[in-house]
């Protein structure tokens, strides 16, 4: 986690292991020069007119203040303008070559999802996926697209992944976390029936506009309370996916869980096999103990990765997981950036190094 | 002699035999108004009576509700295990009402019925105090209604409340509880003014207790960040029922954006890992881990402290079975500390005597 990274000196990225960075965030330079040409006019004006409405209070954003102007790292404004992450050149100059990422996941933000004007979300998914195409995926082979559904619509959602199954510039298929009721139930499940079909992840980022406090127990004072709940927030939806009988009745679905750390999961597994055990008469249909199903269909991407006062502990938590099941994410270009040189804080072999770095993710996404 | 004996046992919940049962300790006012309004049971959907969590099949009566009257708990809950004392979480819907008056009212008769039922008839028993935590005003006045009595030893407040409970509208309450020798008893269980998750409300009972341990984690980045342990640096807090095993990853997390964000809540001055281990406490039952070798001491490195975990059985709740109430594999050494050592420090009042 950095605010600023520090001027070190630069390294020719080649000689660098090749990574995945499985959370990188762009950004339009523009809406007006870079979406509206997607949108209707009659959402371009609807635009103007109404703004965007979601879940919250302001239209600009939750009531948190951020830690950052933008929750930016304060060196990834592109010095020709424009927000950070919205300038491919610069994002090649200061992320992808030095770090020598090799796949780097896009994973579009304020891209129309959570907005409470269903048709307007959809529209606005689809122009966000076409832009990402035009601006990006076309642009840089090493970068990879999701696809943005309007998921509070199940019929939407689902004619969107059709229309880009089998475009091998997208790659998983994107949720955000705080939806407007748990994942796991059923007037979600087309969407992962559509996903499967397409052969690809569903990936859930954290952060949302479902409009329930972040916590079960009401609205905390301060954004490090949001950014640490992001963190519970992905246990309740994996526990409603796991519960609602998800993973059984979608045995090839596999689950990405973005930006919420992994550190949580062994301890939310056992959890899960507790109540079920106690409890399975009420969930007839989860045939299996949760840890299994999580072990079979649960990913994570790294960023912000926990730090253990003993450094070592994160190890068990690897091994808990599997080690198979971790993707390394930076997060680019937010202030929370997790540095691929620094970020890891304990030494893994040369193998597990790599799988860490760069092998999961290609195996997961289907570029070995 | 069971393994436990002499035990401190941190949570056990006698239920409140019915409604009626309470009317003998209301004024007259409300009285009237739980029987001529038909007010129900204050009995809440986190425990549904016939549910196999809420009471072991061996502990289960026949009729009525389980660990409803001081026979049954020292047969059950304290003669099997050894028990020297335990302590009573009365776990009743006083939190849910939405009248804080109503509330108080109820807070003062379960608290009287506790007393009278269940502290007076066994030397063994201490109790926390059930509050209005609608109002902190009659929470505090509740909480000096027994302060001289030292049977009550902690204040016992739901892990989801209205607001997270770190917020400054609760800290008349911690301000009253540091006061009087107090801990704070945060319990698994919700006043359901808001859905259970950050999500929405879940379709299961399995759900909604799984979703109890992040509640947990949302409790305590709450009264870390907000600063209740630099307000009251001498406050004890136990979280009770909250599965164990989540805090020490859940106090990496914070402390990582604590590193990141501590300009916002600059009160906060040592990491949260730190201030976890000298305030924080954890009941034993449920402890969510499988027994595999070596795991139980795996987890106790993460947690970097052997003082914070205390002895439960979480009686009548459905945990474990028999008596096979501690973790496989504990050392005799760690096994005392939970046992007597760690409760002593968590609960001063339980130095002193327990007089009424």
């Amino acid at each position: 986690m950095n605010l600023q990274v520090l001027n070190r000196q630069r390294q020719d990225g080649r000689t660098r292991l090749a990574i995945a960075d499985c959370d990188i965030h762009p950004s339009p330079k523009s809406l007006e020069v870079e979406i509206y040409p997607y949108l209707s006019q009659r959402w371009q004006k609807h635009l103007e007119t109404y703004g965007m409405i979601y879940r919250q209070g302001f239209p600009t954003g939750p009531a948190f203040p951020k830690g950052q102007p933008d929750a930016a790292r304060r060196d990834a404004y592109p010095p020709g303008g424009g927000r950070p992450g919205s300038d491919l050149d610069f994002m090649r100059e200061q992320h992808l070559d030095p770090n020598n990422v090799q796949l780097g996941i896009l994973n579009p933000l304020r891209s129309g999802q959570g907005l409470q004007n269903g048709d307007l979300a959809a529209a606005y998914c689809r122009a966000v996926n076409e832009w990402q195409i035009e601006e990006w995926t076309s642009r840089e082979p090493r970068l990879k697209a999701s696809v943005m559904v309007n998921y509070e619509d199940a019929v939407s959602s689902v004619a969107e992944i059709d229309r880009l199954a089998g475009n091998p510039d997208f790659v998983q298929v994107l949720l955000l976390s705080r939806t407007a009721e748990p994942l796991g139930q059923r007037r979600y499940w087309p969407i992962y029936e559509a996903a499967c079909r397409a052969g690809l992840p569903v990936a859930v980022h954290a952060f949302g506009y479902g409009g329930s406090p972040v916590t079960g127990g009401g609205w905390p004072s301060y954004y490090i309370e949001e950014m640490v709940g992001h963190a519970s927030n992905s246990q309740s939806l994996l526990a409603s996916m796991v519960f609602e009988g998800v993973f059984e009745k979608y045995p090839t679905l596999r689950l990405i869980l973005v930006e919420a750390g992994f550190a949580w999961l062994p301890a939310l597994a056992w959890r899960m096999d507790r109540a079920w055990n106690r409890m399975r008469d009420e969930v007839p249909h989860v045939t299996r103990p949760p840890s299994e199903l999580v072990r079979e269909h649960v990913w994570l991407t790294t960023q912000p990765m926990e730090e253990p006062e003993h450094r070592a502990d994160l190890l068990d938590i690897f091994d808990w997981i599997g080690r198979d099941r971790l993707l390394f994410a930076t997060d680019y270009p937010h202030w929370d950036y997790d540095d691929p040189a620094h970020a890891l804080p304990v030494r893994l072999g040369a193998e597990d190094r790599e799988q860490f770095f760069l092998g999961n993710a290609r195996r997961l996404y289907g570029l070995d | 002699m069971a393994a436990t004996a002499g035990a401190i046992d941190c949570d056990i919940h006698p239920s409140v035999p019915g409604i009626e049962a309470l009317l003998p300790h209301m004024e007259p006012h409300w009285r009237d108004t739980v029987v001529q309004r038909g007010v129900h049971e204050l009995e809440t959907i986190a425990y549904p009576a016939r549910a196999p969590l809420t009471a072991r099949p061996d502990w289960r009566p026949d009729h009525g509700r389980p660990a409803a009257d001081i026979e049954t708990i020292r047969a059950q809950a304290l003669d099997p295990f050894g028990t020297s004392i335990a302590i009573c979480n009365c776990l009743y819907g006083v939190q849910l009402l939405m009248s804080e008056d109503l509330a108080a009212a109820f807070a003062t008769a379960v608290n009287r019925w506790v007393a009278i039922e269940l502290l007076d008839r066994d030397p063994r028993l201490r109790a926390a105090i059930v509050i209005p935590t609608q109002s902190p005003d009659l929470a505090v006045r509740e909480i000096e209604r027994w302060a001289d009595d030292d049977r009550f030893v902690s204040v016992l407040m739901l892990v989801m409340d209205e607001m997270p409970l770190g917020r400054r509208f609760y800290w008349p309450i911690y301000a009253a509880a540091a006061e009087a020798g107090l801990s704070l008893c945060i319990h698994a269980g919700s006043a359901y003014k808001h859905p259970v998750t950050s999500v929405g409300w879940p379709s299961y009972l399995a759900e909604d207790y799984t979703a109890q341990a992040a509640a947990f984690h949302a409790v305590v980045t709450s009264l870390i960040s907000e600063g209740v342990f630099a307000k009251f640096p001498d406050l004890v807090c136990v979280l009770a029922e909250s599965g164990v095993t989540w805090l020490p990853a859940h106090l990496w997390r914070l402390t990582k954006f604590w590193r990141g964000l501590r300009a916002e809540i600059p009160w906060v001055v040592h990491t949260p890992a730190e201030i976890g281990r000298q305030h924080l406490r954890l009941t034993l039952q449920p402890f969510d881990a499988p027994t595999a070798p070596g795991l139980f001491e795996r987890v106790m490195e993460h947690f970097g402290s052997d003082e914070m975990l205390l002895f439960s059985t979480d009686y009548p709740h459905w945990q474990f079975d028999g008596t096979a109430v501690l973790p496989d594999g504990i050392p005799a050494e760690l096994a005392r500390k939970i046992m007597v050592d760690n409760p002593r420090k968590a609960y001063p009042r339980l130095s002193r005597g327990g007089q009424a």
